[in-house]
């Protein structure tokens, strides 16, 4: 079935392209352009006279690249235990039969399910008490509460596609339970893990309820919550221009990911191939 | 290297099915085991239990001297090749066949000498640096076949290695495998339910049927000494004809006349009422081209079909089968997996036969050649029992009962999950 792809298919393309992209161009376009310029009242497309003080400033103000630190932290930390525990976790419930595997696994569900709103107030109170609020953990907990059941039911489902034999045959070759899971069974299913990883990444780097409800300073608070408290020289006009710095500086990091997990993903998927 | 010793073997899975029931076969050392019967049979069962990827409900597994049965498969030291081969996709060639040696913690040095050696054996040299998915499936049963000579282990067991691929490959395999287990001289069970495999790779074959052992003895003991009437039917292709027969003296009467049989044999089935007379397809022949008729019997029959191959031809020739014995003969085939039409006779005949399709052909048949079955038992009267290997149901007569007694359980248990 090799057409040539017809005209308009690239016309209908284009224009989804455009529609998707627009918004990122108008953005890291805002970003090249002065405070003068966008408080002006007409902004043009593209910027006047582009420069770079805008990432200058950004990158010079410290509550911001705090803030950098924190989300890189936060999610890496959040991402790495969640992908252990879920890979863990949906291994038993793909490999083993025991008493109540399907009330985890709708629990599991339920727990995705639920508003993450609703769990503001009992969190900020609870953190509270345990002196967790305005921590790293205050939110590594809550984030990998979200992400947790997503990471199972997408490694569970991957744990079941590789065939049993796989690990019988590790046994048989030699292996622990331990061996053959780490060096038979973690491969395979790599790509099911750098889906996880990236979900998981994703909710983290992005979150913002809980990021503004559970801080109180920079000492924890991540990039979405501190764009909030950019406030320019003037409290009416909001600076616009460093907003959509701030913007590019976040999204470059999510680019990266998913052009480097891409990759893995996709040669994981070819690579499987088992019978013959 | 080491002797396989299953005594009393029975294995009942979690949903009751009593998939092996009290299985004894004795592998000796350096011994080519077949493991051979319809589908379903349990083979695989029995094979997996030998190398502890499946508890075993009774009996004692011993490898060697020791008794295995709460041994976990890696403390085994056995090597297994999976019907699908079960290559990790994402090692290379040269990684799979090094994964048990790196498990065993073996020096780079030495992993790499051993590969090497096991690469060149199995002509896999210029595959090594590629991934399992790239590779033909000769070459992929090649790698499986690497993993499990690289290590010494005490065994080799083979789940139906080659039932994936085409015809002219699984030959050359086949001969490829002898020559390997011939050269290595290592204990092997080998799983099949190829008539071919069985018959040429095996030192010894053992016939099961619904978990329960039938006959375990030489390929040829197998063949002209068909414990029952379940393995004369199911080995031999096309399969032993199965009539209608009275013996009175020395002379059976069959549908299409009267023959003449041994003393000896004609002694043992005496007084019996009606058997079923087995006869190979080429114990029979044109008489036209048989020089010297006078060692058996001929008679007369109308010729149905008649399909020609050159160096022989099949001539099928309908018969009525009273219904004592057509009842038999029907279980016969249900257990046989029935692919077979069980109510004409299949005859072979020389290229040079000119009988053609609708004639009335004079047929010799070797009458010495003819076995006799009871109908109630299946129990093939005429056996020679020094040249027919161990039969469970003579050694035993009262455990081989009990034991399709447990199969015919197994029965009512996967009739019950149907309905
Ligand atoms: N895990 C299981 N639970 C319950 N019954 C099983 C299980 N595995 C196999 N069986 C049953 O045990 C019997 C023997 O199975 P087994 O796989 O040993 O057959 P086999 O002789 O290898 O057949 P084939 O030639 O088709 O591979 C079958 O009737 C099957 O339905
Ligand atoms: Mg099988």
């Amino acid at each position: 079935m090799k057409q040539k792809t017809g005209i308009g298919t690239w016309i209908g393309f284009a224009l989804i392209m455009i529609w998707c992209l627009l918004p990122v161009v108008w953005i890291i376009s805002l970003s090249f352009k002065s405070l003068a310029e966008t408080t002006a009242g007409s902004p043009q497309f593209l910027p006047k006279d582009p420069t770079l003080d805008n990432y200058s400033a950004i990158l010079d103000n410290g509550d911001f690249t705090r803030a950098l630190i924190n989300s890189f932290g936060i999610s890496l930390i959040a991402t790495l235990l969640s992908v252990i525990f879920a890979t863990l976790a949906a291994y038993a419930i793909a490999r083993l039969e025991f008493k109540g595997k399907r009330i985890v696994l709708s629990m599991a569900l339920a727990i995705a399910m639920f508003p993450v709103v609703s769990l503001v107030g009992p969190l900020f109170d609870m953190w509270r008490t345990l002196g967790l609020f305005n921590t790293w953990p205050g939110l590594i907990i809550p984030y990998m509460t979200f992400t947790l059941p997503l990471a199972i039911w997408t490694l569970s489902a991957f744990f079941r596609e590789i065939p049993w034999e796989m690990e019988q045959a590790a046994q048989v070759d030699g292996a622990t339970s331990w061996q053959a899971f780490r060096k038979v069974i973690v491969p395979l299913a790599a790509p099911g893990v750098f889906t996880a990883a990236i979900l998981t990444f994703f909710f983290a780097w992005n979150e913002f309820v809980l990021a503004i409800s559970l801080t109180s300073t920079t000492r924890s608070r991540t990039v979405p919550a501190q764009m909030s408290f950019f406030v320019g020289p003037d409290p009416f006009n909001p600076p616009y221009s460093q907003l959509a710095t701030a913007s590019v500086i976040v999204t470059i990091p999510v680019i990266i990911i998913v052009l480097l997990f891409q990759r893995k993903i996709v040669a994981g998927l070819t690579s499987g191939a088992v019978k013959g | 290297m080491a002797a396989i010793d299953m005594k009393n073997i029975v294995k009942k899975y979690g949903d009751g099915f009593p998939a092996v029931n009290d299985v004894s076969i004795d592998v000796a050392d350096g011994e080519f085991m077949i493991l051979v019967g319809p589908s379903g049979c349990g083979k695989s069962t029995l094979l997996r239990m030998i190398v502890g990827l499946e508890d075993i409900t009774s009996g004692d597994m011993i490898i060697g001297e020791k008794k295995v049965n709460d041994l976990a498969p890696r403390d085994r030291n056995l090597a297994m090749v999976f019907q699908n081969y079960a290559l990790y996709p994402h090692l290379t060639v040269y990684e799979n066949i090094a994964f048990p040696l790196r498990l065993a913690g073996a020096s780079d040095d030495e992993v790499d000498k051993k590969v090497r050696n096991a690469s060149k054996t199995l002509e896999l040299d210029e595959h090594l640096e590629r991934k399992p998915g790239n590779l033909s499936g000769g070459q992929r049963q090649r790698v499986a076949m690497g993993r499990a000579i690289v290590r010494d282990a005490d065994a080799f067991l083979f789940d139906e290695p080659l039932s994936n691929l085409d015809a002219k490959l699984r030959g050359q395999m086949r001969t490829e495998i002898s020559r390997l287990q011939k050269r290595l001289g290592i204990t092997t069970v080998y799983v099949t339910h190829d008539q071919t495999e069985a018959m040429t790779l095996g030192d010894r074959v053992a016939v099961l049927k619904r978990g329960v052992l039938q006959q375990l003895a030489t390929p040829r003991e197998l063949y002209t000494n068909p414990g029952n009437l379940f393995v004369a039917g199911f080995i031999g292709s096309p399969p032993m004809n199965f009539l209608p027969a009275e013996v009175d003296g020395t002379s059976v009467k069959l549908p299409f006349g009267t023959v003449q049989i041994p003393q000896e044999r004609a002694e043992r089935a005496q007084g019996k009422g009606l058997l079923i007379a087995g006869i190979r397809p080429e114990h029979f022949e044109d008489a036209s081209v048989k020089d010297d008729t006078s060692s058996g019997s001929t008679f007369r029959a109308t010729v149905d079909v008649v399909e020609w191959l050159g160096n022989e031809a099949y001539a099928y020739i309908p018969f009525e089968a009273p219904p004592e014995v057509q009842k038999q003969l029907t279980q016969l085939e249900h257990d046989l997996d029935g692919d077979q039409m069980r109510t004409q006779l299949v005859v072979s005949l020389d290229g040079a036969s000119r009988i053609a399709e609708g004639d009335e052909a004079e047929i010799w048949v070797d009458s010495t050649k003819i076995h006799l079955f009871d109908p109630a038992t299946g129990e093939n009267l005429t056996v020679d029992e020094s040249r027919a290997g161990r039969i469970p149901e003579r050694e035993d007569p009262k455990a081989k009962e009990q034991a399709e007694k447990m199969a015919d359980h197994g029965e009512e248990v996967h009739s019950a999950e149907e309905a």
